[in-house]
């Protein structure tokens, strides 16, 4: 027993009570003590994860506590390699929302002036966050399955206040959107999880993750089982054609919630494709993988030609990771280990590059109360920092070379090309197709960058102020995240590769035939 | 077999062993001019020089380390890290014969385009950004031929992408240069999705990125034609190669300078070095994949050739003589190892000489405030004494003026064509004609004739920072080629990197084509002082024949991509947006309604309802999930 993420958890939910509690008008203190907490969280996290052996047991800081007994529940946690990358990746990105968000709950400022007034105090703000913190530590390290959904389903809570309370002109409407796929997709994975529970092939019922693998063997009760958890998760990624919540969402949402959402929870989906439909149901993932591929390469493909047209900074970037998020589901059902690993890296890599850029595109917003390109131009000349920042942003999200997501982008690709998973060569076309995207990436974030920052300066822009201290510091440790890892992956691949190779043997993928080196077959 | 490249021995220890330094340095002076921004506005252009300098040193020691070793054991290979784990791809850098004549040229001609650069952008406020970005380059561009395996090269080719996009658009309030920039940078895109599967491809055959690692190849087989026509694809975009030319002449958009570095001197000449380096393994002599590079080369070094005959912007000018001159190096890329040491010394020269052209039009715009309109030069010679002596060397050497350096390696190329492809050969005879006469119709419109300035116009010598580097390069213009070609210099040098006999090639002074050559490029630079020389130059362009407007208009290169790739695309983007907006969304809203009950809720649900709806919806879910529990313990 390793009290190590009890106490993750506990940390931000004790520090959302504080916060809440925290008498009215206490705004500076409420905001002060979210950050506080956040980077007590960052620390701790840090400690932990020095104390991380890859390639040890697969789980580790495993901690069991019985919650309904006669159900067999149990509030299980314990981490992989890639569910520690992703808390870390959650723990890293919280303080740095927090930073960012410092005046998001003040309200919303909008192109004339008028100001959109949030429906909910500053304080709770900044509490609900915090909730948010616990839950993403929560879900990523759950090993019960029921103890996952449980996580999977309260995180809409938190979200969907944020978007409807603090969000843009149409933030109700985009925050029950958001519930409502969501909780669809949900009820579909609960009657699975219930499914799993009874059919599961164990000596005494329950739903610890560990001990389910390999407990369904009725390649028909896969497929139905397999299908909750997918629709599920493919809401959650999301993946074309269940994707529209998205745009709306992200749109209408603070910029720093954005960045949760589509950095952190939306991972909770594919995380949750690698983890739970690859290795519960292998069968079915392998029935399904030529379909699943398909709708990866519409994603990838489609994602990006409906970000080329957009003409609003954050419905582009995202419609970029819808794109984005077509790679990493491209990667997990590759059934390769390269490809696997592409892809895990791929979910930190993009919350990273993501987050940046939506940030980054905030604090523009924040600057003219506008969300339209073309109501910039310019900026670069009057906030060179700036529009120096959003450039690189910008450049991780179209995969730079040297930049963290090209490594995670060329290890889906290549892995995927060469997958033995389809005989046909299927997957060696669907690579191909996919690659298509570095010309269409290109194409969407430099035509915005180009119409927002280049040109001559428009009349609005020209009192634009550059970034403060505050911005700069938050922009430049992802910014640092973003270079670091895109020269030096390996501390990343080091942790998530023995996982990935569990997966990859729990799912018994056909290992190719490796020629050997430089010799052709 | 003898003609076979070099083995690559692993070092250790020496300047070689510290090469990565050759990078740091440029990286290091972008990094600090970067981030400490406005602080190093007064000293910043003196910190980018010394970086680039510092880098030079380096290879000039590296170089001298590199011919202590005995011809066989002149590939060495520096690790440097684990890069990725999973794929066994380690950083690493190969110093040979190819990559250091490179570095040379790289870290040689950039460091005195870096001087230069301190003159020329004397007066633009944002000079500390410029020697930001341009040791930006030299880092990458660096990084791109020094790498010992094919992602190292990658990373590299897209970061000189970066810096010739943040420098095709460093004058980004221009909207024609943000325009350039992102073309330049699309453009190439297509090219590096040719690189990139040309990658997935050659690690799934061979398991390995790494030079080192693969094996020279005898016969060609489907799969490394394959591999050589997508690496080809790679080098056409990096190299303004047809199909993928058109965003060169935008790139004019970009300082001088930069032309001359980037868009002349290295980056541009990536592809050639892709295609050499990569052809031991997918480019052997006579194969398929070669013949590609050398029909690409011929066609390209045609075309270049008329572009540059029919434009009035002395810059554009050049960048069709750019495009041409890259031609002739593909040319000699596609003939094996006989044709490499040519194609290797035509770039190295061409490096020089284009350069100091280049530089030289910079010289004249920085006279002139910054006129590009040959029409409205003339006469200039005798105002800027020093600039049209440089000018004048690089324009001989370029036009192949015997014993000039271009002569040596165009004629070597030419000569090594005819014997592979008479066709081809012939081609290449007659783009050199043909540049005869762009290029002597250059150097009259501007040198020489009546004066047609614009009023205001003073003309005047630049400043000894900027005339120094043209002097220094006009003299590698004069002897360089020479020196590298006669003797077999050069292609005895690279032999352990590229392969190819033991003897060398000899150089012929007297052959029929050669003879051809020069009675064309004597009649087109003939033809050329009839129209522009001694004949008057009208200020305004004349309407001109069909043929004319055909090359004006860059052979409808730009008209072509619109109808085939933008005006679909755009429509695509359009069409997509519609249907995301209205049938994907529509569809699934529907749906969701007809769960909920009807679509009047739906419609409740966005007027503002929405919160009570939701409500609903989740008791119903904890309701359904109570009975299923339930339900299911009973």
């Amino acid at each position: 027993m390793s009290p190590w993420l009890p106490i993750l958890m506990a940390v931000p939910v004790v520090g959302a009570v504080v916060v809440a509690l925290l008498p009215k008008g206490s705004d500076k203190l409420a905001k002060q003590v979210t950050l506080l907490v956040s980077l007590l969280v960052l620390v701790l996290t840090g400690v932990m994860a020095a104390g991380f052996r890859p390639g040890g047991d697969r789980f580790q800081f495993r901690a069991e506590y019985d919650w309904i007994p006669s159900f067999g529940v149990k509030f299980a946690v314990g981490v992989d390699g890639v569910a520690l990358v992703l808390i870390a990746l959650s723990v890293v990105l919280v303080p740095i929302v927090v930073l960012a968000s410092w005046h998001d709950a003040d309200g919303v400022k909008t192109a004339d002036g008028t100001l959109i007034t949030p429906k909910r105090s500053v304080k709770t703000y900044f509490s609900l966050l915090l909730v948010l913190e616990a839950m993403m530590i929560g879900v990523f390290a759950a090993t019960d399955i029921f103890l996952f959904y449980v996580f999977f389903e309260a995180m809409l809570i938190p979200m969907y206040f944020m978007i409807g309370s603090y969000g843009g002109a149409q933030r109700s409407y985009a925050a029950v959107k958001f519930l409502l796929y969501s909780l669809f997709g949900g009820l579909l994975m609960l009657v699975a999880v219930i499914g799993l529970y009874f059919v599961a092939k164990v000596d005494t019922r329950t739903f610890m993750f560990p001990e389910l693998i390999g407990a369904i063997q009725d390649p028909t009760t896969q497929k139905w089982l397999f299908a909750g958890f997918f629709i599920a998760f493919a809401i959650k990624a999301p993946l074309w054609p269940v994707h529209t919540w998205l745009p709306d969402a992200a749109a209408q949402a603070p910029a720093g919630a954005a960045v949760l959402l589509v950095g952190v929870l939306d991972k909770v989906g594919t995380f949750g494709m690698l983890r739970f439909c690859l290795e519960l149901f292998p069968d079915a993932a392998k029935a399904f993988t030529m379909p699943i591929v398909v709708l990866a390469v519409i994603s990838i493909l489609y994602g990006a030609i409906v970000a080329i047209g957009q003409t609003d900074m954050k419905r582009l970037i995202a419609y970029t990771s819808i794109s984005h998020f077509g790679f990493i589901v491209l990667g997990v059902f590759a059934m390769s280990e390269i490809a696997q690993s592409g892809a895990a890296l791929y979910m930190v890599n993009h919350g990273f590059a993501t987050g940046a850029l939506f940030l980054a595109a905030g604090f523009l917003i924040a600057r003219r109360g506008s969300p339209f390109i073309g109501d910039y131009g310019g900026v670069q000349k009057v906030a060179p920092v700036l529009a120096g920042f959003f450039l690189v942003a910008g450049l991780a999200g179209l995969s730079l070379p040297g930049l963290s997501s090209f490594v995670s982008e060329f290890m889906v690709m290549i892995g995927t090309y060469q997958s033995p998973a389809h005989g046909s060569g299927a997957l060696t076309v669907a690579a191909v197709i996919s690659a298509l995207a570095v010309i269409l990436a290109a194409v969407y974030i430099l035509w915005m960058v180009q119409r927002a920052m280049n040109g001559p300066t428009a009349e609005p822009v020209k009192a634009f102020k550059d970034l403060n201290a505050r911005e700069v510091l938050v922009l430049a440790p992802l910014v640092a995240l973003i270079i670091g890892f895109g020269f030096f992956p390996k501390p990343l691949l080091d942790v998530i590769t023995p996982s990935v190779k569990e997966t990859v043997t729990n799912v018994k993928v056909p290992v190719s035939t490796i020629a050997e080196k430089g010799t052709g077959q | 077999m003898e003609s076979e490249i070099a083995q690559i021995t692993q070092h250790t220890g020496g300047v070689i062993g510290s090469a990565w330094l050759m990078i740091a340095f440029p990286l290091l002076g972008a990094f600090i001019l970067l981030v400490f921004n406005r602080f190093t506005n007064r000293w910043g252009h003196l910190l980018g020089v010394a970086m680039s300098l510092a880098s030079f040193v380096v290879a000039v020691l590296a170089f001298f380390e590199l011919i202590g070793f005995g011809e066989g054991e002149r590939r060495r290979a520096v690790e440097l890290y684990s890069f990725i784990p999973n794929m066994n791809i380690d950083m690493g850098l190969l110093i040979d014969p190819l990559s250091i004549s490179f570095a040379l040229l790289i870290t040689g001609v950039g460091s005195l385009i870096h001087i230069y650069s301190i003159g020329y952008m004397s007066h633009d406020e944002h000079r500390r950004r410029f020697f930001a970005y341009l040791n930006l380059f030299v880092a990458a561009m660096l990084l791109l031929v020094l790498a010992d395996n094919y992602v190292g090269l990658f990373i590299g080719w897209e970061g000189v992408g970066l810096a010739s996009y943040l420098l095709i658009g460093f004058w980004q309030f221009k909207p024609s240069a943000a325009v350039a920039a992102k073309k330049a940078f699309v453009v190439n895109r297509v090219g590096d999705f040719g690189l990139l599967v040309g990658m997935f491809v050659i690690f799934t055959t061979y398991n390995t990125l790494s030079f080192a690692e693969l094996k020279p190849i005898v016969e060609e087989n489907g799969t490394t034609l394959a591999i050589g026509l997508l690496l080809l694809l790679g080098a056409c975009g990096k190299s303004a190669q047809l199909p993928l030319q058109s965003w060169l002449l935008d790139a004019m958009e970009g300082p001088t300078p930069v032309s001359a570095l980037i868009h002349a001197a290295t980056m541009v000449t990536a592809g050639v070095y892709l295609v050499v380096r990569s052809g031991a393994y997918f480019f052997p002599e006579g194969s398929g994949a070669a013949l590609a590079v050398a029909i690409v080369g011929a066609a390209t070094l045609l075309a270049g050739a008329i572009i540059g005959c029919a434009k009035d912007d002395i810059k554009k000018g050049l960048a069709g003589s750019t495009m041409s001159q890259i031609g002739y190096m593909m040319l000699g890329a596609g003939l094996g190892p006989a044709g490499y040491a040519f194609a290797i010394g035509h770039l190295i020269t061409h490096g020089f000489f284009k350069a100091d052209l280049f530089l030289g039009a910079g010289s004249v715009m920085h006279g002139m405030n910054d006129e590009v309109d040959m029409r409205k030069y003339g006469g200039l010679a005798k105002y800027m004494k020093v600039t049209f002596a440089t000018f004048f060397i690089g324009y001989l050497a370029i036009i192949g003026f015997p014993l000039l350096s271009g002569y040596f390696t165009k004629e070597g190329i030419i000569e090594a064509a005819m014997e592979h492809n008479q066709v081809l050969g012939w081609l290449a005879v007659l783009g050199a004609g043909i540049t005869g006469f762009y290029m002597s119709r250059m150097v009259f419109m501007t040198f020489f004739g009546k004066k047609r300035w614009v009023e205001g116009a003073h003309p005047h010598e630049s400043p000894l920072v900027m005339t120094l580097p043209l002097m220094i390069l006009s003299v590698g213009a004069l002897f360089l080629g020479g020196y590298l070609v006669m003797g077999g210099t050069l292609y005895t040098f690279l032999r352990p990197a590229v392969g190819g006999d033991p003897t060398p090639p000899v150089f012929h002074f007297a052959s029929v084509p050669g003879a051809v050559t020069l009675a064309l490029v004597a009649i087109g630079a003939a033809y050329a002082w009839m129209k522009y020389g001694r004949a008057e130059v009208p200020a305004v362009q004349p309407r001109g024949s069909f043929l004319t407007t055909f090359a004006r208009r860059d052979l409808y290169g730009d008209a072509l991509n619109e109808s085939l790739f933008m005006r679909p695309g755009q429509w695509l983007t359009r069409i997509a947006v519609f249907f995301d907006n209205r049938g994907v969304d529509g569809l699934v809203n529907g749906l969701a309604a007809g769960i909920g009950g009807s679509s009047g809720r739906l419609r409740r649900l966005q007027t503002g309802f929405a919160r009570t709806y939701a409500l609903s919806i989740f008791i119903g879910a904890a309701l359904l999930t109570g009975a299923l529990l339930l339900v299911g313990t009973i």
